[in-house]
């Protein structure tokens, strides 16, 4: 399958994922495209490889495990994965951002969330702290915190959970990233937060043209945010194509299976 | 009328019944008291499921744990099976616990790591003497059949099982002292979507053959919607609407109910689509306690009564938290 412009071409990428006690491989050849502006989902139930699938593009290992990589990851023409480790790091964060699913975790508690993000804002911007701090109220602004000049000067603990999210897509998209990774941005919210968390990336992806790989278990999430989806299981890529499709005639079994075990609240009753 | 009359007027004895349920949490370093759970009311019937639902921190778990005597009621009624539980003396206590028991959301904390399959489903037999000694083995083998796993596992331990079959085991364990009445609190939301659709047909088919009830509390409006015959939507510490399913989830009476119901996310991709470009609905629903009448026209702190309102058919709404305007 093709897309009119790629700006990510991924083919055949395999990932091992490798502990003191085993080598598992976690993605075994799967190709997709991701086009400029365009938003391209990964769903799948726990263990299926769409969260690893994702760090391989960063080159990212699990914690505490190597991760190793086959195949061809093409971003502008520059192949991710036998690109340097200093170019690498120019690509991470600044022209390919990631927002991961537990806002705690990936926050620094003992700094504030202003200083958290000037630190990136100057590393990649080159911009001086004054500037930077500016840069941050905007974005803090931008992503909708309210009050966001003193917001900036408290700690990540201050904050609720959705808030916290906002706080880390502030943080991605800080250096205007071209392609936004979003591993369950939302999971752990609850809905309401998670519907405004997902009219905001929605927002910034227009606003901006930025190109969107969204990855849930939650078809629901999927449905309302991307134009194409990937079903992933055991690694591998069983059914993709267009989300209507997908979605609404499901042609492998699995996605089926899958779609069939969704509570749903726009239809009839399934029991009782 | 107090609520209180108002729940059963159809004259059958529920298994549960929870009247003006309060649990307040004392002051701390200089914040004041917190009303956690404020006059919950309600009646779970035999054989029947109550869904409680509502976002984090809204007082569902603090209410099941009330209704378990597992946290302390600053003021109302729990009776279960015709008793009453708050104020109970511990011992009495103790002997009631063997009718109401708890499954808790996550399989990977609530098993003993070193224990085997077979000593966690001991134990309850043996703290409750619900079987002699010479019978645990037996009981325990058919515990394990009801949740449907081969009792050749029982000499295994928790970590050579998947989540699901965590869950499975939990589940035995709460029916080891066959209770009536178990509390389920977010049982399958750590679960992948085709185990959650397979632990939840095992609940519903225990409850069958069991004659089960349950109090479901979860976040997730959609599987409510499956298990449960009623439902109570709980906001800030109150249940804000209350009634069957199809009343509820068809003809939502309660501004945040309403809400809640558009903000779960729907897999198809126009409904979907349509839904986020909508305009974002008002979150707002902490209106100010209102002096005098409420919207309902009935003056609450007069009167005493909670500030609910049910219908002739058994559909109540709160006339608090809503939005203002």
């Amino acid at each position: 399958m093709s897309t009119a412009d790629p700006i990510l071409r991924v083919r055949d990428l395999t990932a091992r994922i490798v502990t003191r006690k085993e080598t598992v491989e976690a993605v075994r050849g799967i190709s997709f495209d991701i086009g400029a502006g365009e938003a391209v989902g990964f769903v799948g139930e726990s263990g299926c490889g769409k969260s690893v699938t994702a760090r391989a593009l960063m080159r990212l290992a699990p914690e505490g495990t190597a991760i190793a990589l086959g195949g061809a990851v093409d971003f502008h023409g520059q192949d991710l994965l036998h690109l340097g480790e200093k170019a690498m790091r120019d690509i991470r964060g600044r022209r390919i951002a990631m927002v991961f699913q537990d806002p705690m975790t990936s926050l620094n508690p003992v700094m504030t969330i202003g200083s958290q993000i000037d630190d990136i804002v100057c590393r990649h911007m080159g911009l001086s702290r004054r500037e930077a701090r500016q840069r941050t109220v905007e974005l803090l602004h931008l992503v909708g915190i309210p009050d966001a000049a003193h917001r900036a000067d408290d700690y990540p603990h201050q904050f609720s959970g959705g808030m916290r999210q906002r706080v880390l897509i502030a943080v991605a998209i800080s250096c205007d990233p071209e392609l936004l990774i979003a591993d369950e941005p939302t999971t752990a919210l609850d809905v309401t937060v998670q519907a405004q968390i997902l009219r905001l990336l929605l927002r910034l992806r227009e606003e901006r043209g930025m190109s969107l790989m969204l990855i849930t278990h939650d078809f629901g999430v999927a449905a309302g945010m991307v134009g194409k989806v990937n079903v992933m299981y055991g690694g591998e890529i069983v059914e993709s194509g267009p989300v209507e499709q997908v979605f609404n005639a499901p042609r492998h079994e699995y996605t089926r299976a899958l779609l069939d075990a969704v509570p749903r609240l726009d239809t009839t009753r399934q029991r009782r | 009328m107090t609520e209180a009359t108002k729940v059963a007027s159809d004259g059958t004895a529920p298994l549960a019944r929870v009247r003006d349920l309060s649990v307040v949490f004392p002051a701390r370093r200089g914040k004041p008291p917190v009303t956690a759970v404020d006059r919950v009311s309600f009646d779970i019937e035999p054989g029947q499921t109550l869904g409680l639902v509502g976002q984090s921190g809204s007082g569902k778990t603090t209410t099941g744990r009330a209704v378990l005597q597992l946290q302390k009621a600053h003021s109302g009624s729990v009776r279960l099976l015709g008793e009453e539980l708050i104020g109970m003396s511990s011992s009495r206590l103790r002997r009631m616990r063997r009718h109401m028991q708890f499954v808790l959301q996550n399989p990977y904390s609530s098993l003993h790591p070193r224990m085997t399959i077979a000593q966690t489903l001991a134990e309850p037999l043996r703290v409750h003497r619900s079987v002699p000694s010479s019978r645990i083995r037996e009981r325990v083998e058919e515990l394990l059949e009801l949740v449907s796993m081969d009792p050749a596992v029982m000499h295994r331990y928790p970590h050579e099982f998947s989540g699901g079959q965590r869950q499975r085991i939990v589940i035995a364990r709460a029916l080891a002292v066959n209770p009536d009445f178990v509390v389920c609190d977010e049982p399958v939301s750590a679960l992948d979507v085709r185990t959650q659709a397979q632990i939840v047909a095992l609940l519903q088919s225990l409850q069958e053959k069991l004659g089960l009830s349950y109090l479901f509390i979860a976040h997730d409006l959609a599987i409510v919607r499956e298990v449960a015959h009623n439902v109570a939507v709980m906001f800030g510490g109150r249940i804000v609407e209350r009634g069957s399913v199809a009343q509820v989830y068809d003809d939502p009476q309660h501004p945040y109910t309403r809400m809640l119901l558009d903000a779960v996310p729907i897999p198809d991709p126009t409904i979907q689509r349509e839904r986020l470009r909508a305009a974002p609905p008002d979150l707002d629903f902490a209106g100010p306690e209102e002096d005098g009448p409420c919207r309902f026209g009935e003056d609450h702190r007069r009167t005493g009564t909670a500030p609910f309102h049910v219908d002739g058919d058994g559909h109540g709404v709160s006339c608090r938290s809503w939005p203002l305007g």
